[in-house]
């Protein structure tokens, strides 16, 4: 058996090649970690989701048309972020800053839309401690959430050296992980599309 | 402004104020020692901010041991209480304080003891087993080091400010719930928790990439040292099972902290489901302790034995077969909660199963040696010691996988014998017996084999006569977590216990002396050659201790034990080739910071100064923004240099 280490022994000087697979690798692991953190607000939301204590259940609550808009608004995101990281690796400045600003824009639209569905739950009398749906609910989906907004910050953090100084090796290496972030944020999304609205509403 | 901080934070009995001014003391002593060396710069730009895995390492592996003594005396203040509360006298510990301190000597002894021992070892050895210059992400090394230091500090804190979780290490809602502990106690829990693990979990993630991404030419999985094999499963239940608990406690952080109803007894919440959670990480954790401490053993039996290990193959599929079943047999921590007889059945089955390929690792040890030249050093001393305790510890475990034999000790002082049997026997010794084998490598020169010794007596006699009448105690009725009971037959056997946990100290003072004798008398025990055992891995083709750059040449290799293959085929020495620039990371401050800010985020958030947690938060994520826009995290060491301190070793 002929080991790949040793066929690249040249490269071995090749410090950003090296940097590159190496953090590429690392995200996807890290990226399986999230999964199974997620998993297990999975599993606690299915353990809890009858549990209304008399209060209303999700099929009282979800209005899926709504849900529909902000799950297509992230799938488009997501293509945009498909496009900027192709942009990035052809070390396009012009397209990686405007298929992310995109991608930025499109995600500000969703979290404006998951906080007013919160809004509108908290108003109508649906506090996440009325009940231990409600609360798996709140847990699940705004975890979720918190992931996007930093996924946002990112996009800011990141974007600023492309636009002063162009696509660096180093940009190119995180802004592909940051496109790996926000697909694996869509494929939640996915997720918590069909469990909580489809199946809760079905 | 304070929040909840007030002076009654600053209220204790009087053993309490002698423990946090103990604390206060040593830190001042500290303090005041580094200044009077006038070592802050020093302790600052070689220490603090070093990127370096070996200095990591050694960083991790000394809060280990200032965390092991306090483990340590929490567990014979315990034995203490125990031996003397029968009947009409209550002892000498309120019950508050006495289930503050099981609590704390279970988090402090497995978080902060059993994880940074295993990481400790781990940063050192690794990296030089798979011949690497380094890991795969140095600054994130360093973060991962100061958030599993931030989150020990909560424990120590908390004995001058407030109080700790008074619930069992575990921490089972409701009990945790904040309607039973409205305090401070579970909260601290929560963060020292919350913020070593995701250290933890960051350290998972790079090592797993330094295993698979960075080990030298030649060296394919098959022919990996075992160490790095058992590395490697580990580090995959870290990253499977640590996001885990990241979860159940946030979760449990939102009912305490925001009226979640996840937990809770009331509103429809599953306190059962906290407990599943709790153990689909807790096992898998149970796994991450020991499989270090089995790498370490099929690294010094061989040595020790001056035979190659034997069953490779069989020992590399006996770690994977472990790491995986170690994902399904989480049940049979509560086979008592009534999931059905099936389901126990099952659980109880999988438990079973997973001695199988343990027993497997046994026989392979126990081979190796058999018809080798044994050197009964003090690491193969270790080694025995776990041999009888581990397979009495884990017969114990096949006994209790049977729920129904199980519903007769469950949560009772058998249970207890049996886990100690098999952690301090499993993990302890296994660290032990890697501490010696490995110090000279990093020290320079070797640890005093007398006192090594005698340490191992007192451990080993001091480990039996505590634990063994734990079982009697357990098949007698004796529950855990008892501050008084009422049977006075059993104080003989709980005396006995005390008895033997002061002989476990005195191995540990014992293991103290034999340090500061040692580098007394370091002149006499040098290691010049780098190889002081007769080794068969990559990591004594080094210096001792090695360069910061561990490898002036990447070594190639083409068989298991690559250094003995070295030595016998005479390719030790290094043709003279010529030397090259070598890429390393430079030091950064921002992990410690980050480190710090989390403090300050967890610290805020246990008082409810929301402030503070403001500060904390927005701090680590500037501090992330900052390193990221540093300009060059990295730097050539040209090969001038390399030849110069190459010639600098082979002069000595």
């Amino acid at each position: 058996m002929k080991n790949p280490v040793t066929t690249t022994h040249e490269t071995y000087p090749d410090v950003y090649h090296d940097a590159y697979s190496r953090t590429i690798f690392g995200f996807w692991v890290y990226l399986m970690s999230d999964f199974i953190l997620f998993g297990a607000l999975f599993a606690t939301y299915a353990v809890l989701c009858a549990s209304t204590f008399g209060g209303p259940s999700a099929r009282d609550l979800f209005h899926l048309p709504f849900t529909l808009i902000q799950t297509l608004l992230l799938l488009v995101s997501s293509f945009t972020a498909g496009l900027a990281g192709t942009a990035a690796h052809r070390k396009n400045q012009h397209l990686t800053l405007v298929f992310f600003g995109m991608t930025f824009f499109l995600g500000v639209l969703f979290m404006g839309m998951e906080i007013a569905e919160f809004s509108r739950l908290l108003n109508t009398g649906n506090n996440w401690d009325n009940s231990a749906f409600l609360s798996a609910y709140f847990t699940l989906v705004s975890t979720h959430g918190v992931h996007v907004l930093f996924g946002l910050l990112w996009i800011i953090i990141l974007l600023l050296p492309v636009w002063r100084e162009g696509v660096s090796h180093v940009s190119i290496r995180r802004l592909t992980c940051l496109r790996m972030f926000w697909q694996f944020l869509n494929i939640i999304w996915v997720f918590i599309f069909s469990f909580v609205y489809l199946m809760g509403v079905a | 402004m304070f929040g909840r901080l007030t002076t009654e934070a600053f209220k204790h009995d009087w053993i309490e104020y002698l423990a946090g001014l103990s604390m206060v003391l040593g830190a001042i002593f500290f303090i005041v020692l580094i200044t009077y060396l006038g070592r802050w710069k020093w302790l600052w730009k070689e220490w603090i901010t070093s990127v370096d895995h070996k200095k990591i390492g050694i960083m991790y592996i000394i809060f280990s041991f200032v965390m092991l003594a306090k483990g340590l005396i929490d567990a014979v203040m315990m034995r203490a209480q125990q031996a003397i509360a029968v009947g009409d006298s209550m002892g000498y510990l309120g019950a508050e304080h006495y289930q503050q301190l099981f609590t704390a000597h279970g988090v402090t002894m497995i978080f902060f003891v059993g994880m940074g021992v295993v990481f400790g070892i781990i940063n050192l050895v690794l990296p030089l087993q798979i011949g690497a210059r380094d890991v795969a992400f140095p600054f994130l090394n360093n973060l991962s080091f100061w958030l599993f230091a931030s989150g020990g500090m909560f424990i120590l804190v908390s004995l001058v400010i407030g109080f700790y979780a008074g619930t069992g290490w575990s921490a089972y809602p409701p009990l945790a719930g904040i309607k039973y502990n409205p305090g401070v106690g579970v909260d601290y829990w929560l963060w020292s928790v919350q913020i070593s693990g995701a250290g933890t979990l960051l350290s998972g993630i790079n090592f797993l990439v330094t295993i698979l991404k960075m080990r030298c030419p030649g060296m394919t999985l098959m022919k990996m040292p075992i160490f790095v094999w058992a590395s490697l499963a580990t580090m995959v239940l870290v990253v499977f099972a640590f996001p885990i608990l990241t979860a159940t406690a946030a979760m449990l952080t939102t009912d305490r902290l925001l009226d979640t109803r996840i937990f809770t007894a009331e509103f429809g919440g599953n306190p059962m489901m906290y407990i599943n959670l709790f153990w689909a990480w807790g096992h898998p954790e149970v796994y991450i302790l020991v499989l270090p401490a089995f790498g370490i053993f099929s690294e010094v039996v061989p040595v020790f034995s001056h035979k190659k290990l034997f069953g490779y193959t069989s020992m590399v599929w006996a770690i994977v077969a472990i790491a995986f079943l170690s994902f399904i047999v989480w049940l049979h921590h509560f086979f008592t909660m009534g999931a059905g007889a099936n389901v126990n059945a099952f659980f109880g089955i999988m438990t079973m199963i997973i001695a199988l390929p343990t027993g497997i690792k046994v026989f392979n040890w126990l081979f190796t040696m058999f018809r080798g030249r044994i050197q009964f050093k003090t690491p193969m001393y270790w080694f025995l010691g776990f041999i009888i305790t581990f397979t009495i510890g884990g017969m114990a475990g096949v006994l209790m996988s049977i729920p129904a034999a199980d519903f007769q000790v469950h949560n009772s002082l058998f249970l207890i014998a049996h886990f100690h049997y098999v952690i301090i026997g499993g993990t302890v010794f296994g660290f032990f017996a890697g501490y010696t084998y490995w110090f000279p490598k990093f020290a320079g020169f070797k640890l005093n084999e007398k006192l090594g010794k005698y340490a191992f007596w007192c451990w080993m006699l001091g480990f039996l006569i505590t634990f063994t009448p734990l079982y009697l105690l357990g098949f007698m009725g004796a529950t855990r977590r008892l501050n008084h009971y009422d049977v006075v037959e059993w104080q003989p056997l709980f005396i006995v216990a005390g008895i033997g946990s002061l002989l476990i100290l005195c191995g540990f003072g014992l293991q103290i002396l034999q340090l500061i004798v040692s580098i007394i008398q370091r002149k006499k025990t040098m290691d010049v050659t780098g190889d002081p055992w007769n080794g068969r891995t990559l990591e004594w083709s080094t210096s001792s201790p090695p360069p910061f750059y561990n490898f002036a040449f990447i070594p190639e290799v083409n068989q298991r034990d690559a250094f003995w293959v070295m030595k016998h085929t005479k390719t030790a020495k290094a043709q003279h080739r010529k030397y090259e620039d070598i890429h390393m990371p430079k030091n950064t401050p921002m992990g410690f910071y980050i480190g710090m800010f989390s403090f300050f985020f967890g610290f805020g958030l246990i008082w409810y100064m929301f402030w503070l947690a403001a500060i904390g938060a927005i701090g680590m994520i500037v501090c992330i923004i900052l390193h990221l826009y540093q300009k060059h995290p990295d730097y050539h060491v040209t090969a001038e240099e390399v030849a110069e301190i190459e010639g600098r070793k082979q002069n000595v």
